[in-house]
């Protein structure tokens, strides 16, 4: 887990957004039900969550896309409903699916961006030929977007995304099915956008994700923030991981959950496998004890009582896990309640 | 998709910070750019959309040939003597038939256009907002330009011989004119029905007595008072009444106002009403 970037541009004392109890209702769903947001400019902001928590909802209704049911949201100061096309001109957005044309070419979507947002023909060409090779997509200039490979598809978005180095980008689940290797390029990317004081507002289901590039994060579930702060201030609240534990004898597993619990003072989950048991550690409790500390007390503790362990991991926490701590209800992604009431938007439009 | 671009991945070229930095430094802004550039900018995109997909143009080149043929030799021996003479008079309506058939084609390219990712990223644009629906149809008013002249050719090979040269042009215009407006009841239909075969069946229910209920096969003194009626006030009789007169060297003024008179109004009524469906969209 790294912690060193906290992207801090000139811009830093003002907001990018502010939203006061932004409310989006789809039938009787509120998808997004009275969210409450700060992001300071030129930083990275995560907004962390599972399937259907409103973070896509809430992100087009910053886009202008989607007119807010209730609340306000401004975007550097200018209301996204009353100043639509103001918030348009220093916006840029980037879905969870290509918000690119897949019939054309990489270098003809970026030359349709470039005209459309005013370069003049021969502008429109260098520029989309010198992102091109920024992104290492030179090759597959003239090639259509629907025979790239999904990273390929990911880049030309951004780059679509950057074409006017916008004020503030949205980047909706950007690395959602990528490789790990496309991961870390996008998540480059990313840095070097907000290196140049670019605001983004990342949404994301990985909480590493959001670690990675995130200087604050807002934790969103079912249309509310349910924690935000810095990377650290979460950390601390939901403990920095679990140890996973593997018994050689089941028969000795409730002995060992009650030397669990009173090593590491944190409830103990007792796993469907009946002889493994996870605790969280590193948590509130810890004392500013790491984690791996704390866990390798616990792991000494049952060998001193004769319980044999096969073997144990200590994992960061998952999403799961971070839900667990701040909601006790695990982050089950609910199904759309309904025809009429998608949860996400994107569920709704691809079945149509 | 082939199997060489899903391998891509793995050589795919490392992103170039450095440069990416330069262009991320360069922010230009660009002044804002006009209605006007921005609706030809998406007709280009709709021209670059027939370059990729040719098969497209099945629709304004195989149809309104078969229709041409099919309608000449069925009826014209019946109602003209013969096929030769028939075409005179058929022609021009046949081609504002198939032209104002083809423009339901527009609210399906819509419907499943619109679903599109792409499209969200449009309306983010500070762009005049109804560029995106104009720049469709002008790139559909060339798709009508291209069935137009395939069925002109056609008929000039058949025996169809027009008065005057510049008739046939303002013929040609005037439908392209009427086309073009008469496309937002289906971009209205392709925005507000859920899927494309519900857009197809409404386009059918609309089309066919419009297109069959006019003067375009027979001359309307042959039918009953009511439907008269119908096919005097039919904005396709209208228009078929005037290209027929442009070409054959007249000027039908009455037919042409008429015919300019529903265009405008049908921009009017649903230009807005698309307008308003896809900013709610």
């Amino acid at each position: 887990m790294s912690s060193k970037q906290s992207y801090r541009g000139p811009g830093s004392g003002g907001l990018a957004i502010e939203t006061a109890g932004l409310v989006k209702t789809f039938g009787d769903n509120r998808a997004v039900d009275g969210v409450d947001l700060a992001v300071p400019a030129g930083t990275v902001y995560g907004l962390l969550g599972p399937n259907g928590a409103g973070k896509t909802t809430t992100v087009k209704m910053l886009a202008t896309l989607l007119r807010p049911d209730g609340g306000e949201a401004h975007v550097f100061g200018h209301d996204v409903v009353r100043a639509a096309d103001t918030v348009r001109g220093l916006v840029s957005l980037t879905g969870q699916y290509a918000s690119v044309d897949e019939d054309l070419t990489g270098t003809e979507n970026l030359v349709l961006l470039a005209r459309l947002t005013g370069h003049g023909k021969k502008a429109a060409y260098s520029r989309a030929e010198q992102l091109l090779d920024a992104f290492g997509l030179g090759d597959a200039a003239s090639r259509q977007v629907k025979n790239y490979s999904g990273g390929m598809r990911r880049r030309i978005d951004i780059a679509a995304s950057i074409l006017n180095t916008p004020d503030l980008l949205f980047l909706d689940e950007p690395t959602t099915g990528l490789d790990p290797r496309s991961r870390n390029q996008v998540w480059d990317i990313v840095r070097a956008v907000v290196g140049h004081g670019t605001t983004v507002l990342l949404t994301t289901q990985y909480l590493d994700e959001a670690d990675q590039l995130a200087a604050r994060i807002a934790v969103i579930d079912k249309g509310k923030v349910i924690a935000e702060g810095t990377k650290g201030e979460l950390k601390a609240s939901v403990g920095a991981g679990s140890v996973h534990v593997r018994l050689r004898h089941a028969e000795q597993r409730p002995q060992a959950e009650e030397v669990l619990r009173i090593a590491l003072d944190a409830e103990v989950k007792i796993e469907p496998d009946p002889v493994a048991l996870t605790a969280r550690v590193g948590g509130g409790a810890a004392n500013g004890q790491g984690a791996a500390e704390q866990a390798s007390r616990a792991l000494a503790e049952l060998a001193r009582t004769g319980i044999t362990v096969d073997n144990f991991s200590l994992g960061q926490p998952s999403l799961d896990e971070v839900f667990l701590a701040l909601t006790g209800h695990p982050s089950d992604p609910e199904p759309p309640s309904g025809p009429g009431a998608p949860q996400d938007l994107k569920e709704a439009e691809v079945s149509r | 998709m082939s199997t060489a671009t899903t391998t891509e991945a793995q050589d795919l070229a490392p992103v170039r910070t450095e440069s990416l930095a330069e262009l991320l430094i360069a922010k230009e802004r660009p002044r804002r750019p006009s209605a006007l550039s921005t609706s030809l900018t998406f007709g280009w995109r709709a021209i670059l959309k027939i370059k990729h997909v040719p098969e497209q143009l099945f629709d304004v080149t195989a149809f309104p040939i078969m229709m041409v043929l099919m309608y000449t030799y069925l009826f014209g021996g019946a109602l003209a003597g013969s096929p030769r003479e028939y075409i005179q008079y058929l022609l021009p309506g046949i081609l504002v038939m198939s032209v104002v058939m083809i423009t339901m084609y527009t609210g399906v390219s819509v419907n499943t256009d619109i679903e599109k990712g792409v499209f969200d990223r449009f309306r983010s644009l500070p762009i005049w907002r109804p560029s995106t629906l104009v720049g469709y149809l002008l790139g559909d008013a060339l798709r009508y330009a291209m069935a137009s002249a395939v069925m002109l050719t056609v008929g000039i090979i058949m025996g169809f011989r027009p008065d005057s040269a510049l008739g046939v042009l303002g013929g040609v215009l005037l439908l392209l004119v009427f086309s073009f407006a008469f496309s937002w009841v289906w971009t209205m239909f392709g925005l507000l029905l859920r899927t494309e075969k519900s857009v197809m069946g409404v386009s059918m229910m609309v089309l066919f007595p419009l297109t069959f209920l006019s003067d375009i096969f027979v001359k309307p003194e042959t039918m009953p008072g009511w439907l008269q009626a119908f096919v005097n006030n039919n904005p396709v009789t209208h228009v078929a009444s005037a290209v027929r007169g442009l070409m054959a060297g007249d000027w039908p003024g009455a037919d042409i106002a008429w015919s300019l008179g529903w265009a405008g109004l049908l921009v009017a009524v649903f230009g807005p009403v698309t307008m308003r469906l896809y900013n709610r969209k």
